[in-house]
Protein backbone atom coordinates (compact mmCIF):
# COMPACT_ATOMS: atom_id res chain seq x y z
CA UNK A 1 0.00 0.00 0.00
CA UNK A 2 1.05 3.73 -0.65
CA UNK A 3 2.07 5.57 2.84
CA UNK A 4 2.35 8.65 3.88
CA UNK A 5 5.79 9.21 5.79
CA UNK A 6 6.10 13.09 6.38
CA UNK A 7 5.32 17.00 5.40
CA UNK A 8 7.01 19.35 4.30
CA UNK A 9 5.98 23.55 4.41
CA UNK A 10 7.97 26.33 3.02
CA UNK A 11 7.65 29.38 1.54
CA UNK A 12 8.44 29.40 -2.32
CA UNK A 13 10.21 32.93 -3.12
CA UNK A 14 10.63 33.44 -7.03
CA UNK A 15 13.89 35.09 -5.57
CA UNK A 16 14.94 31.85 -4.07
CA UNK A 17 15.16 30.35 -7.43
CA UNK A 18 16.87 33.22 -9.20
CA UNK A 19 20.11 33.44 -6.75
CA UNK A 20 20.13 29.91 -7.09
CA UNK A 21 20.18 29.18 -10.83
CA UNK A 22 22.71 32.51 -10.71
CA UNK A 23 25.07 31.14 -8.75
CA UNK A 24 24.26 33.43 -5.88
CA UNK A 25 23.45 30.74 -3.37
CA UNK A 26 27.34 31.40 -1.65
CA UNK A 27 26.10 35.38 -1.06
CA UNK A 28 26.00 35.52 2.48
CA UNK A 29 22.26 37.65 2.32
CA UNK A 30 21.18 33.89 0.45
CA UNK A 31 23.71 31.74 2.29
CA UNK A 32 21.24 32.34 5.66
CA UNK A 33 18.02 31.41 3.79
CA UNK A 34 19.89 27.91 1.88
CA UNK A 35 21.56 27.46 5.46
CA UNK A 36 17.78 26.57 6.48
CA UNK A 37 17.51 23.83 4.17
CA UNK A 38 20.75 22.00 4.24
CA UNK A 39 19.31 19.91 6.72
CA UNK A 40 16.24 19.35 4.59
CA UNK A 41 18.14 18.41 1.95
CA UNK A 42 19.70 15.42 3.78
CA UNK A 43 16.07 14.15 5.28
CA UNK A 44 14.63 14.19 2.11
CA UNK A 45 17.50 12.33 0.46
CA UNK A 46 17.30 9.59 3.20
CA UNK A 47 13.04 9.79 3.35
CA UNK A 48 13.59 8.35 -0.40
CA UNK A 49 10.23 9.06 -1.44
CA UNK A 50 8.92 7.99 -4.79
CA UNK A 51 6.10 10.44 -5.28
CA UNK A 52 5.85 14.39 -3.80
CA UNK A 53 2.58 15.91 -3.50
CA UNK A 54 3.04 19.35 -4.12
CA UNK A 55 0.34 21.90 -2.73
CA UNK A 56 1.55 25.40 -4.52
CA UNK A 57 -0.02 28.04 -7.07
CA UNK A 58 0.40 29.48 -9.84
CA UNK A 59 1.15 33.00 -10.23
CA UNK A 60 -0.92 33.54 -13.69
CA UNK A 61 1.59 31.22 -15.39
CA UNK A 62 0.02 28.13 -16.31
CA UNK A 63 -3.71 29.90 -15.69
CA UNK A 64 -4.84 33.56 -16.49
CA UNK A 65 -7.92 34.88 -15.37
CA UNK A 66 -9.49 33.12 -18.15
CA UNK A 67 -10.32 30.04 -16.47
CA UNK A 68 -9.61 29.90 -12.47
CA UNK A 69 -9.86 26.60 -10.43
CA UNK A 70 -9.76 26.53 -7.10
CA UNK A 71 -8.52 23.10 -6.61
CA UNK A 72 -6.55 21.48 -9.51
CA UNK A 73 -5.36 18.56 -9.88
CA UNK A 74 -2.10 17.59 -12.28
CA UNK A 75 -2.45 13.89 -13.41
CA UNK A 76 -0.19 14.43 -16.50
CA UNK A 77 2.76 12.07 -16.97
CA UNK A 78 5.09 15.24 -17.10
CA UNK A 79 4.80 19.31 -16.33
CA UNK A 80 7.16 21.05 -18.37
CA UNK A 81 8.70 24.85 -16.61
CA UNK A 82 6.41 27.27 -17.09
CA UNK A 83 8.38 31.05 -18.62
CA UNK A 84 7.95 33.82 -16.36
CA UNK A 85 8.80 35.76 -18.52
CA UNK A 86 12.66 35.74 -18.28
CA UNK A 87 12.80 32.17 -19.78
CA UNK A 88 11.94 29.24 -17.92
CA UNK A 89 14.25 28.28 -14.70
CA UNK A 90 17.25 26.13 -15.93
CA UNK A 91 15.44 22.82 -13.76
CA UNK A 92 14.45 19.10 -14.30
CA UNK A 93 11.34 18.77 -16.43
CA UNK A 94 8.82 17.50 -13.37
CA UNK A 95 7.66 14.14 -13.80
CA UNK A 96 4.31 13.04 -12.64
CA UNK A 97 2.77 10.21 -11.35
CA UNK A 98 -0.92 9.52 -13.25
CA UNK A 99 -1.76 6.26 -11.66
CA UNK A 100 -1.70 7.75 -8.07
CA UNK A 101 -2.82 11.25 -9.46
CA UNK A 102 -6.17 10.15 -10.98
CA UNK A 103 -6.41 7.63 -7.87
CA UNK A 104 -6.80 10.62 -5.87
CA UNK A 105 -8.69 12.64 -8.22
CA UNK A 106 -11.29 9.88 -8.07
CA UNK A 107 -11.41 9.46 -4.21
CA UNK A 108 -11.59 13.19 -3.39
CA UNK A 109 -14.35 13.61 -6.06
CA UNK A 110 -16.54 10.95 -4.40
CA UNK A 111 -15.49 12.29 -1.22
CA UNK A 112 -17.29 15.47 -2.22
CA UNK A 113 -14.07 17.76 -3.16
CA UNK A 114 -14.91 18.82 -6.62
CA UNK A 115 -11.71 18.86 -7.47
CA UNK A 116 -10.31 20.52 -11.47
CA UNK A 117 -8.26 17.50 -13.45
CA UNK A 118 -5.45 18.64 -15.41
CA UNK A 119 -3.37 16.65 -18.23
CA UNK A 120 -1.75 19.90 -19.66
CA UNK A 121 0.10 21.93 -17.15
CA UNK A 122 3.55 23.96 -17.24
CA UNK A 123 4.89 24.73 -13.64
CA UNK A 124 6.17 27.81 -12.36
CA UNK A 125 8.54 28.61 -9.44
CA UNK A 126 5.65 27.78 -6.84
CA UNK A 127 6.78 24.56 -7.41
CA UNK A 128 10.02 24.39 -8.62
CA UNK A 129 11.64 26.74 -5.96
CA UNK A 130 10.43 24.10 -3.09
CA UNK A 131 11.79 21.48 -5.43
CA UNK A 132 15.19 23.47 -5.67
CA UNK A 133 15.32 24.16 -1.88
CA UNK A 134 14.72 20.28 -0.73
CA UNK A 135 17.26 18.79 -3.44
CA UNK A 136 19.37 21.13 -4.95
CA UNK A 137 20.32 21.24 -8.22
CA UNK A 138 19.95 17.45 -9.94
CA UNK A 139 20.45 16.57 -13.52
CA UNK A 140 16.52 14.69 -12.87
CA UNK A 141 14.25 14.88 -9.85
CA UNK A 142 14.82 11.85 -7.54
CA UNK A 143 10.81 11.18 -7.58
CA UNK A 144 7.96 11.98 -9.28
CA UNK A 145 5.73 15.08 -8.50
CA UNK A 146 1.89 15.32 -8.16
CA UNK A 147 1.27 19.01 -8.48
CA UNK A 148 -1.96 20.14 -6.69
CA UNK A 149 -2.37 23.85 -7.85
CA UNK A 150 -4.73 26.32 -5.59
CA UNK A 151 -6.22 29.37 -5.97
CA UNK A 152 -5.01 31.94 -3.74
CA UNK A 153 -4.68 34.87 -6.24
CA UNK A 154 -8.12 35.66 -7.05
CA UNK A 155 -10.46 36.44 -4.21
CA UNK A 156 -11.50 34.26 -1.88
CA UNK A 157 -9.05 31.42 -2.17
CA UNK A 158 -10.24 28.88 -0.43
CA UNK A 159 -10.85 28.66 3.40
CA UNK A 160 -8.39 27.35 5.78
CA UNK A 161 -11.24 25.04 7.27
CA UNK A 162 -11.60 23.86 3.30
CA UNK A 163 -7.75 22.89 2.39
CA UNK A 164 -7.30 21.08 5.78
CA UNK A 165 -10.64 18.64 4.81
CA UNK A 166 -9.14 18.48 1.58
CA UNK A 167 -5.98 16.92 2.85
CA UNK A 168 -8.01 14.58 4.65
CA UNK A 169 -9.52 13.42 1.64
CA UNK A 170 -5.81 12.82 0.30
CA UNK A 171 -5.06 10.75 2.79
CA UNK A 172 -7.74 8.80 2.55
CA UNK A 173 -6.92 8.11 -1.05
CA UNK A 174 -2.94 7.83 -0.25
CA UNK A 175 -3.81 5.26 2.06
CA UNK A 176 -6.08 3.17 -0.15
CA UNK A 177 -3.50 3.11 -3.37
CA UNK A 178 -2.58 -0.46 -3.76
CA UNK A 179 0.84 0.01 -4.61
CA UNK A 180 3.46 0.04 -2.61
CA UNK A 181 5.00 3.97 -2.66
CA UNK A 182 6.79 6.08 -0.24
CA UNK A 183 4.86 9.22 -0.23
CA UNK A 184 5.66 12.74 1.32
CA UNK A 185 3.22 16.19 1.29
CA UNK A 186 4.78 19.21 0.48
CA UNK A 187 2.80 22.53 1.12
CA UNK A 188 4.01 25.82 0.03
CA UNK A 189 3.66 29.76 -0.06
CA UNK A 190 4.00 32.26 2.92
CA UNK A 191 4.89 33.33 4.87
CA UNK A 192 3.77 36.76 5.88
CA UNK A 193 4.43 39.23 2.72
CA UNK A 194 2.30 41.70 1.01
CA UNK A 195 4.26 42.03 -2.76
CA UNK A 196 1.33 44.73 -3.65
CA UNK A 197 0.94 48.87 -3.32
CA UNK A 198 2.12 51.10 -0.70
CA UNK A 199 1.33 48.70 1.71
CA UNK A 200 4.27 46.36 0.25
CA UNK A 201 7.08 44.90 2.39
CA UNK A 202 4.82 43.72 5.22
CA UNK A 203 6.26 40.96 7.68
CA UNK A 204 4.80 39.84 10.86
CA UNK A 205 7.34 37.61 12.70
CA UNK A 206 5.14 37.47 15.74
CA UNK A 207 2.13 35.99 13.47
CA UNK A 208 4.14 33.61 11.68
CA UNK A 209 5.79 32.09 15.33
CA UNK A 210 2.56 31.40 16.44
CA UNK A 211 1.49 29.99 12.86
CA UNK A 212 4.22 27.76 13.66
CA UNK A 213 3.71 26.47 16.56
CA UNK A 214 0.22 26.19 16.15
CA UNK A 215 0.91 24.50 13.10
CA UNK A 216 2.57 21.47 14.33
CA UNK A 217 0.29 21.36 18.07
CA UNK A 218 -2.87 22.58 17.12
CA UNK A 219 -3.47 22.96 13.50
CA UNK A 220 -7.74 23.33 14.04
CA UNK A 221 -7.23 26.37 15.23
CA UNK A 222 -5.84 27.34 12.12
CA UNK A 223 -8.24 26.73 9.76
CA UNK A 224 -10.63 29.15 12.24
CA UNK A 225 -8.50 32.07 10.80
CA UNK A 226 -10.57 34.08 8.37
CA UNK A 227 -9.40 35.46 5.39
CA UNK A 228 -9.61 39.23 6.44
CA UNK A 229 -7.28 37.83 8.96
CA UNK A 230 -4.38 36.45 6.98
CA UNK A 231 -4.88 40.08 4.60
CA UNK A 232 -4.82 42.23 7.94
CA UNK A 233 -2.16 40.17 10.29
CA UNK A 234 -0.02 38.38 7.29
CA UNK A 235 -0.05 40.58 4.26
CA UNK A 236 -2.34 40.25 1.10
CA UNK A 237 0.07 37.45 -0.51
CA UNK A 238 0.78 36.05 3.20
CA UNK A 239 -3.12 33.78 2.39
CA UNK A 240 -1.00 31.82 0.82
CA UNK A 241 -0.89 30.01 4.16
CA UNK A 242 -3.93 28.16 3.45
CA UNK A 243 -2.19 26.02 1.53
CA UNK A 244 0.00 24.91 3.85
CA UNK A 245 -3.26 23.09 5.94
CA UNK A 246 -3.70 20.75 3.09
CA UNK A 247 -0.35 18.96 3.71
CA UNK A 248 -1.27 19.52 7.39
CA UNK A 249 -4.50 17.70 7.56
CA UNK A 250 -2.97 15.39 5.19
CA UNK A 251 -0.35 14.11 8.11
CA UNK A 252 -1.58 12.15 11.35
CA UNK A 253 -2.92 14.47 14.33
CA UNK A 254 -0.11 13.94 16.17
CA UNK A 255 3.39 14.54 14.60
CA UNK A 256 7.07 14.74 15.11
CA UNK A 257 8.74 18.06 14.49
CA UNK A 258 11.82 17.15 13.06
CA UNK A 259 13.10 20.62 11.69
CA UNK A 260 11.96 24.47 11.93
CA UNK A 261 13.40 27.26 10.61
CA UNK A 262 12.42 30.59 10.01
CA UNK A 263 14.30 34.06 8.59
CA UNK A 264 13.26 37.01 7.49
CA UNK A 265 13.79 38.04 4.20
CA UNK A 266 14.37 36.96 1.28
CA UNK A 267 13.37 39.51 -1.12
CA UNK A 268 9.82 40.48 0.60
CA UNK A 269 9.26 37.68 2.04
CA UNK A 270 9.51 36.14 5.10
CA UNK A 271 11.02 32.42 4.63
CA UNK A 272 9.46 29.38 7.33
CA UNK A 273 10.24 25.66 6.72
CA UNK A 274 8.89 22.64 8.55
CA UNK A 275 9.73 19.06 8.38
CA UNK A 276 7.07 16.66 10.12
CA UNK A 277 6.71 13.35 10.28
CA UNK A 278 3.81 10.67 10.55
CA UNK A 279 4.51 8.13 13.86
CA UNK A 280 2.56 5.51 12.83
CA UNK B 1 -24.26 45.43 0.02
CA UNK B 2 -21.88 46.21 3.08
CA UNK B 3 -18.32 47.40 2.73
CA UNK B 4 -15.96 44.27 2.80
CA UNK B 5 -14.06 44.12 6.27
CA UNK B 6 -10.68 44.07 4.09
CA UNK B 7 -11.46 47.35 2.35
CA UNK B 8 -10.53 48.85 6.41
CA UNK B 9 -7.01 47.68 5.89
CA UNK B 10 -4.65 50.23 4.30
CA UNK B 11 -2.53 50.54 0.94
CA UNK B 12 -4.06 47.06 -0.05
CA UNK B 13 -6.41 46.31 -3.16
CA UNK B 14 -7.56 42.90 -2.76
CA UNK B 15 -8.29 41.18 -6.02
CA UNK B 16 -11.82 40.58 -5.61
CA UNK B 17 -14.51 40.08 -7.85
CA UNK B 18 -15.46 43.48 -8.49
CA UNK B 19 -11.84 44.51 -8.87
CA UNK B 20 -11.31 41.49 -10.98
CA UNK B 21 -13.80 42.02 -13.69
CA UNK B 22 -12.36 45.88 -13.76
CA UNK B 23 -9.01 44.48 -14.49
CA UNK B 24 -9.69 41.67 -16.95
CA UNK B 25 -8.07 43.33 -19.98
CA UNK B 26 -5.56 45.16 -17.70
CA UNK B 27 -4.23 41.47 -16.32
CA UNK B 28 -4.70 40.29 -19.87
CA UNK B 29 -2.97 42.64 -21.41
CA UNK B 30 -0.04 41.95 -18.62
CA UNK B 31 -0.61 37.94 -19.36
CA UNK B 32 0.56 38.38 -22.98
CA UNK B 33 3.73 39.75 -22.44
CA UNK B 34 4.21 35.89 -21.02
CA UNK B 35 5.75 35.96 -25.01
CA UNK B 36 8.61 36.63 -26.06
CA UNK B 37 7.33 37.87 -28.95
CA UNK B 38 4.43 40.14 -27.57
CA UNK B 39 7.20 40.97 -25.12
CA UNK B 40 9.12 42.84 -28.43
CA UNK B 41 6.25 44.20 -30.53
CA UNK B 42 4.98 46.22 -27.06
CA UNK B 43 8.42 47.53 -26.65
CA UNK B 44 8.91 48.41 -30.25
CA UNK B 45 5.25 50.58 -29.99
CA UNK B 46 3.33 50.85 -26.89
CA UNK B 47 0.81 52.90 -27.56
CA UNK B 48 0.15 50.48 -30.71
CA UNK B 49 0.24 47.50 -29.22
CA UNK B 50 -2.16 48.51 -26.55
CA UNK B 51 -4.75 49.93 -29.37
CA UNK B 52 -4.13 46.91 -31.59
CA UNK B 53 -4.48 43.88 -29.42
CA UNK B 54 -6.34 45.27 -26.29
CA UNK B 55 -9.29 47.86 -27.24
CA UNK B 56 -11.15 47.09 -24.55
CA UNK B 57 -8.85 48.58 -22.03
CA UNK B 58 -10.07 51.91 -20.72
CA UNK B 59 -8.52 55.40 -21.06
CA UNK B 60 -7.40 55.03 -17.62
CA UNK B 61 -5.87 51.94 -17.70
CA UNK B 62 -4.38 51.96 -20.80
CA UNK B 63 -2.56 56.01 -19.89
CA UNK B 64 -1.37 53.80 -16.68
CA UNK B 65 0.49 51.38 -18.48
CA UNK B 66 1.91 54.00 -20.97
CA UNK B 67 3.28 55.72 -17.45
CA UNK B 68 4.30 53.08 -15.77
CA UNK B 69 1.91 53.95 -12.77
CA UNK B 70 1.98 50.50 -10.61
CA UNK B 71 -0.25 52.07 -7.89
CA UNK B 72 -2.72 53.28 -10.41
CA UNK B 73 -3.23 50.07 -12.35
CA UNK B 74 -4.01 48.33 -8.67
CA UNK B 75 -6.69 50.50 -8.34
CA UNK B 76 -7.50 50.34 -11.93
CA UNK B 77 -8.01 46.46 -11.69
CA UNK B 78 -4.39 45.47 -11.70
CA UNK B 79 -2.92 42.30 -9.79
CA UNK B 80 0.72 42.45 -8.97
CA UNK B 81 0.94 38.63 -10.42
CA UNK B 82 0.45 40.29 -13.72
CA UNK B 83 1.52 43.76 -13.95
CA UNK B 84 4.69 42.25 -12.27
CA UNK B 85 4.93 40.89 -16.22
CA UNK B 86 5.48 44.31 -17.21
CA UNK B 87 7.75 45.23 -14.58
CA UNK B 88 10.04 42.44 -15.71
CA UNK B 89 9.24 43.21 -19.14
CA UNK B 90 11.10 46.62 -18.21
CA UNK B 91 13.55 44.42 -16.27
CA UNK B 92 12.28 44.84 -12.89
CA UNK B 93 11.83 42.43 -10.15
CA UNK B 94 9.13 42.23 -7.62
CA UNK B 95 11.80 44.45 -5.07
CA UNK B 96 12.34 46.68 -7.75
CA UNK B 97 8.37 47.19 -7.80
CA UNK B 98 7.45 46.95 -4.27
CA UNK B 99 10.18 49.90 -4.09
CA UNK B 100 8.43 51.93 -6.60
CA UNK B 101 4.90 51.50 -5.06
CA UNK B 102 5.92 52.47 -1.55
CA UNK B 103 7.59 55.60 -2.68
CA UNK B 104 11.05 54.54 -1.33
CA UNK B 105 14.29 54.20 -2.96
CA UNK B 106 15.83 50.72 -3.80
CA UNK B 107 18.47 51.34 -0.97
CA UNK B 108 15.64 52.53 1.55
CA UNK B 109 13.21 49.39 0.57
CA UNK B 110 16.14 47.05 0.67
CA UNK B 111 17.11 48.29 4.22
CA UNK B 112 13.55 48.11 6.05
CA UNK B 113 13.51 44.78 4.45
CA UNK B 114 16.76 43.41 6.15
CA UNK B 115 15.90 45.14 8.96
CA UNK B 116 12.74 43.11 9.74
CA UNK B 117 10.26 44.31 7.16
CA UNK B 118 7.29 46.84 7.55
CA UNK B 119 6.29 45.98 10.93
CA UNK B 120 2.18 45.28 11.91
CA UNK B 121 2.00 48.33 13.90
CA UNK B 122 0.64 51.05 12.77
CA UNK B 123 -0.24 49.29 9.26
CA UNK B 124 -3.23 47.18 10.35
CA UNK B 125 -6.17 49.74 9.82
CA UNK B 126 -6.72 52.80 7.66
CA UNK B 127 -7.33 54.86 11.00
CA UNK B 128 -4.17 54.29 11.21
CA UNK B 129 -2.49 55.70 8.16
CA UNK B 130 -5.00 58.28 8.61
CA UNK B 131 -3.95 59.14 12.04
CA UNK B 132 -0.18 59.48 11.06
CA UNK B 133 -1.16 61.75 8.46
Amino acid sequence: MAKLLAGVTTSHVPAIGAALDGGKSGEPYWRRVFAGYEFSKKWLAEMKPDVVFLVYNDHASAFSLEIIPTFALGCAEEFPIADEGWGPRPVPVVEGHPDLAWHIAQSTILDEFDMTIVNKMEVDHGLTVPLSLMVGQPKTWPFKVIPLCVNVIQYPPPTGHRCYMLGKAIRKAIDSFPQDLRVVIFGTGGMSHQLQGPRAGFINSEFDNRFLDKFVADPVALTKIPHVDYIREAGSEGIELVMWLIARGALDDQVKQVHRFYTVPASNTAVGHLILENTH
Amino acid sequence: MAEEAYEDIPGTQVFDAKRSRKGYWLNMFCMSLMKDENRKAFKANEPKYLDEHFPHLSPEQRDAILKRQWNRMLELGGNIYYTSKLGATDGLSFQNLAALMTGSTQEQYAAMMLAGGRPPAGNRSKSEWQSRG
